[in-house]
C-alpha cells in the first residue's frame, strides 16, 4: 500500500503498542526478594538452612549411600548403617497386593493397569464425549471387576474380604467419588431447595452425618447396618463399606458446593427462567458448571482427603495398602525396616494426592480461558 | 388505550398488587397492551415499574389481582407460567448473559432445550439473529469479552431467538456507558418498527419519544398517568408527572 503517505502512524502506532519492558530477574535478586526481603525472613531463612546442613547429609548417607537396596537375605541389611530398601522389593506383593492369593497376583496387575488407563484417558479434555467415556468405563468396570472377582473364564473366584493393597484402596477411592459426587450435588441443591420438606431432609442428613466421626460411620455400616436387614438378604461387607465413606464424603462436599451456589447471581436463575428453561435444566447446563468451577480447590481439597480416607478401613479388617503393609511387617525377620515400607507406602499416596492436586489447577486453568468473570 | 385499529389485547393487569413483607409495590395497578404496541413505562426508582413488568413473566409472583398475558392467567400453575415465559422475552439491566458459554451457546441453549429445535436450524436462527443485532464476528467469544453494549445486543438476540411474542425490557441501558446507550436503543427502535410488542422500563425520554405508541407514570406502586406521548410530554395531566418529567428533562 501506500507506505510514504502513513509513516507517522506507524512510527506513532508501534509506540503506542510496544512490548513492555523485559524484566531480567538475576539469581541475586531473587535471593534478595524472596529470603533475605526482612529482618524476619532472614532469620526464617537462616533456621531453615542451619536444619537443612544439619539433618540433611544425616539423611542422604543413611538414604542413599549406606543404604541396602537389592538383597533377599534381611541379614545384608541387618549388617547395613542406612536404610534397607530391599525390604519394598523383598515385601512388595503382599505390601500391594494384600491377602489376594499369591499365585493371582498378575490379575490384579492387569486390573490395575486398565483402571490407571481408564482415569488418564478421562482426565484428557480430547476424550471428553459420552461415545468414549462411557464404553470405555463400563470395559474398564467389567474387565477389571472381571478380573478381581473371578469365578468363570476359567478364573479362581476371590472373594471381597480377600481383596487387598492398591486395589482396594483404588476401589475404595473410586467408590467414594463416583457415588458420593452425584449424591453431594443433590444434597447441595436439595439444601437450597424452595421445598421445605426436600430441604428439611437434607439439611438433617447432611448435619446429622457430618457430626460423626467416619470410624463411627463405617463401624455401622459393617456391624450395625446387617442387624437391621431381614434374614437371608445380605450386602457385600465391601459394598456397605463404600456407601458408607461415600455418605460422609457427600456431607461435606455438599456443603463445599453450596458454597459455590450460594456465589451465583440471581440474575443468572432469572434469565434462565424468562427464556422458559426448567429447574433441571438450569441447574445443569447454567448453574452447576459456573458454581462447581468457583468451588473447585475446596471440591479437589476433599477429594484428596477421601483418598486418604480409604485407610480408615484398617479398623474393619479390610486390608487397604497401609493396613496390609503394617501386616506384612509383622514377620520378624523384616520387622526392623519397617520404616522403609511406610516410607515406599507415603510415597504411593503422595504421588497420587499430588497427581490430582496438579491436575486440578491445569483444569482450573483450561475453565478460565477466554471467561473473564 | 392504543389507537390501533386491531386493537387486540395481549397484556392484561387487572387490580394487580404485590407486597415484599409489609411493603406494598404495586397498589391496584390496571392496564391493557393490545398486541403491536410499544409501552414505555417511566418514574422514580422504587415506584414499581420493574417488578410489575417483572410480574408479566413471573419473575415476581403477585398475590392479588390478575395477569392474563395472550389469553394465558398467570397462576401458580406451573404450564401456564412456562407457557407464558416461552411467548415472553425479557432483556435485563445487568445483561445476565451465561458467563461460561459463547455467545452462539447463549443463544442456541433456550431453543434446543425448551423448543427441542435441532442444533443447526438453532445455529442458523441465532447467526440471523445476531446479524440483525450487528455483531455476528462475536458469535464464537465469551460474553466476558464482548463490551457492555455488545452484550446486551446479545442479550435481546438471545430473547429473540424464543421468538416472543411480547417484549420486556428492564432499564436495558441503564448500566451502559453513554457511548453504548444508542447501539442498543438502535436495535431496539428496529424492533419495534417490526411491529413487537414491546414494554419498557426506560428513562431515556428521547426513545420513548420516537417509539412508544403509550407512555405510562408510575410513582409509589400506583400508576399515575398513562397517555400518549405527545400529550405525556406537553401537557400531562397529574402534577407527579409534571414535576418527574421536569426533573428528568431539564439538565
Amino acid at each position: 500500500m501506500n507506505d510514504q503517505a502513513t509513516p507517522e502512524v506507524v512510527a506513532g502506532g508501534s509506540k503506542r503498542t510496544a512490548p513492555p519492558p523485559i524484566e531480567r530477574i538475576p539469581v541475586l535478586r531473587w535471593v534478595r526478594e524472596n529470603l533475605v526481603s526482612t529482618p524476619f525472613n532472614a532469620a526464617v531463612t537462616a533456621i531453615c538452612l542451619i536444619g537443612l546442613i544439619y539433618f540433611l547429609p544425616g539423611f542422604i548417607e543413611w538414604a542413599l549411600f549406606d543404604a541396602v537396596f537389592v538383597t533377599s537375605d534381611h541379614k545384608v541389611c541387618r549388617a547395613a548403617e542406612g536404610a534397607c530398601w530391599a525390604v519394598v522389593g523383598e515385601k512388595h506383593r503382599p505390601m500391594f497386593f494384600g491377602v489376594y492369593p499369591y499365585e493371582e497376583h498378575w490379575r490384579l496387575i492387569i486390573a490395575v493397569l486398565i483402571y490407571i488407563s481408564a482415569i488418564v484417558i478421562t482426565m484428557m479434555p480430547k476424550f471428553w464425549s459420552y461415545r468414549i467415556l462411557v464404553p470405555a468405563w463400563i470395559f474398564t468396570l467389567v474387565s477389571t471387576l472381571t478380573l478381581m472377582w473371578g469365578g468363570f473364564l476359567g478364573l479362581a473366584e476371590v472373594d471381597t474380604s480377600q481383596w487387598g493393597g492398591l486395589p482396594l484402596t483404588m476401589i475404595l477411592f473410586s467408590g467414594t467419588l463416583v457415588i458420593g459426587f452425584p449424591l453431594a450435588i443433590l444434597l447441595a441443591l436439595g439444601r437450597q431447595s424452595n421445598m421445605p420438606a426436600v430441604k428439611a431432609v437434607c439439611v438433617v442428613f447432611i448435619e446429622s452425618l457430618r457430626g460423626v466421626p467416619l470410624i463411627t460411620i463405617l463401624f455401622v455400616a459393617v456391624n450395625v447396618f446387617p442387624l437391621f436387614l431381614p434374614q437371608g438378604l445380605e450386602f457385600d461387607k465391601l459394598l456397605r463399606v463404600v456407601v458408607g465413606m461415600a455418605i460422609f464424603f457427600a456431607c461435606y462436599e455438599a456443603e463445599v458446593i453450596r458454597g459455590g451456589l450460594q456465589a451465583i447471581s440471581k440474575g443468572q436463575y432469572e434469565a434462565a427462567e424468562a427464556l422458559g428453561l426448567g429447574y433441571w435444566h438450569i441447574m445443569i447446563r447454567i448453574i452447576l458448571p459456573q458454581a462447581l468451577r468457583i468451588c473447585l480447590p475446596g471440591i479437589v481439597n476433599h477429594i484428596i482427603a477421601a483418598f486418604k480416607n480409604t485407610s480408615f478401613v484398617l479398623i474393619i479388617g479390610l486390608f487397604d495398602i497401609l493396613t496390609a503393609t503394617t501386616a506384612v511387617m509383622q514377620d520378624p525377620e523384616w520387622r526392623r525396616f519397617t520404616l522403609e515400607a511406610y516410607l515406599c507406602v507415603g510415597l504411593v499416596y503422595f504421588m497420587f494426592c499430588y497427581a490430582l492436586s496438579k491436575y486440578s489447577q491445569l483444569v482450573e486453568r483450561w475453565l478460565s480461558e477466554g471467561k473473564r468473570f | 388505550m392504543s389507537d390501533q385499529s386491531t386493537a387486540e389485547p395481549v397484556i392484561q393487569l387487572v387490580n394487580l398488587n404485590k407486597w415484599y413483607g409489609d411493603f406494598q409495590a404495586l397498589c391496584d395497578v390496571n392496564i391493557t397492551i393490545n398486541r403491536g404496541e410499544r409501552v414505555v413505562v417511566c418514574g422514580p426508582s422504587g415506584s414499581g415499574k420493574s417488578t410489575m413488568i417483572r410480574c408479566i413473566n413471573r419473575l415476581e409472583h403477585h398475590q392479588k389481582g390478575e395477569i392474563i398475558v395472550d389469553n394465558i392467567e398467570l397462576t401458580d400453575n406451573l404450564k401456564n407460567i412456562e407457557a407464558v415465559r416461552s411467548e415472553v422475552g425479557m432483556v435485563f439491566q445487568s445483561f445476565n448473559l451465561f458467563p461460561h458459554m459463547r455467545v452462539i451457546d447463549n443463544l442456541t441453549l433456550a431453543p434446543m432445550l425448551v423448543r427441542k429445535m435441532p442444533k443447526a436450524d438453532a445455529e442458523e436462527i441465532a447467526m440471523q439473529y445476531l446479524e440483525r443485532v450487528q455483531i455476528p464476528e462475536q458469535a464464537y467469544k465469551y460474553p466476558g469479552q464482548l463490551s457492555g453494549g455488545q452484550q446486551q445486543r446479545v442479550a435481546i438476540a438471545r430473547s429473540l431467538c424464543m421468538q416472543p411474542r411480547i417484549m420486556l425490557f428492564d432499564e436495558p441501558t441503564s448500566a451502559l456507558d453513554p457511548e453504548m446507550i444508542k447501539e442498543v436503543l438502535d436495535v431496539m427502535v428496529e424492533l419495534a418498527d417490526d411491529g413487537m410488542t414491546m414494554i419498557v422500563v426506560t428513562h431515556e425520554m428521547g426513545f420513548a419519544k420516537t417509539v412508544a405508541d403509550t407512555m405510562v407514570f408510575m410513582d409509589k406502586g400506583e400508576i399515575v398517568e398513562i397517555a400518549s406521548p405527545d400529550v405525556f410530554f406537553t401537557k400531562p395531566k397529574s402534577e407527579r408527572t409534571q414535576l418527574f418529567l421536569n426533573q428528568i428533562l431539564t439538565h
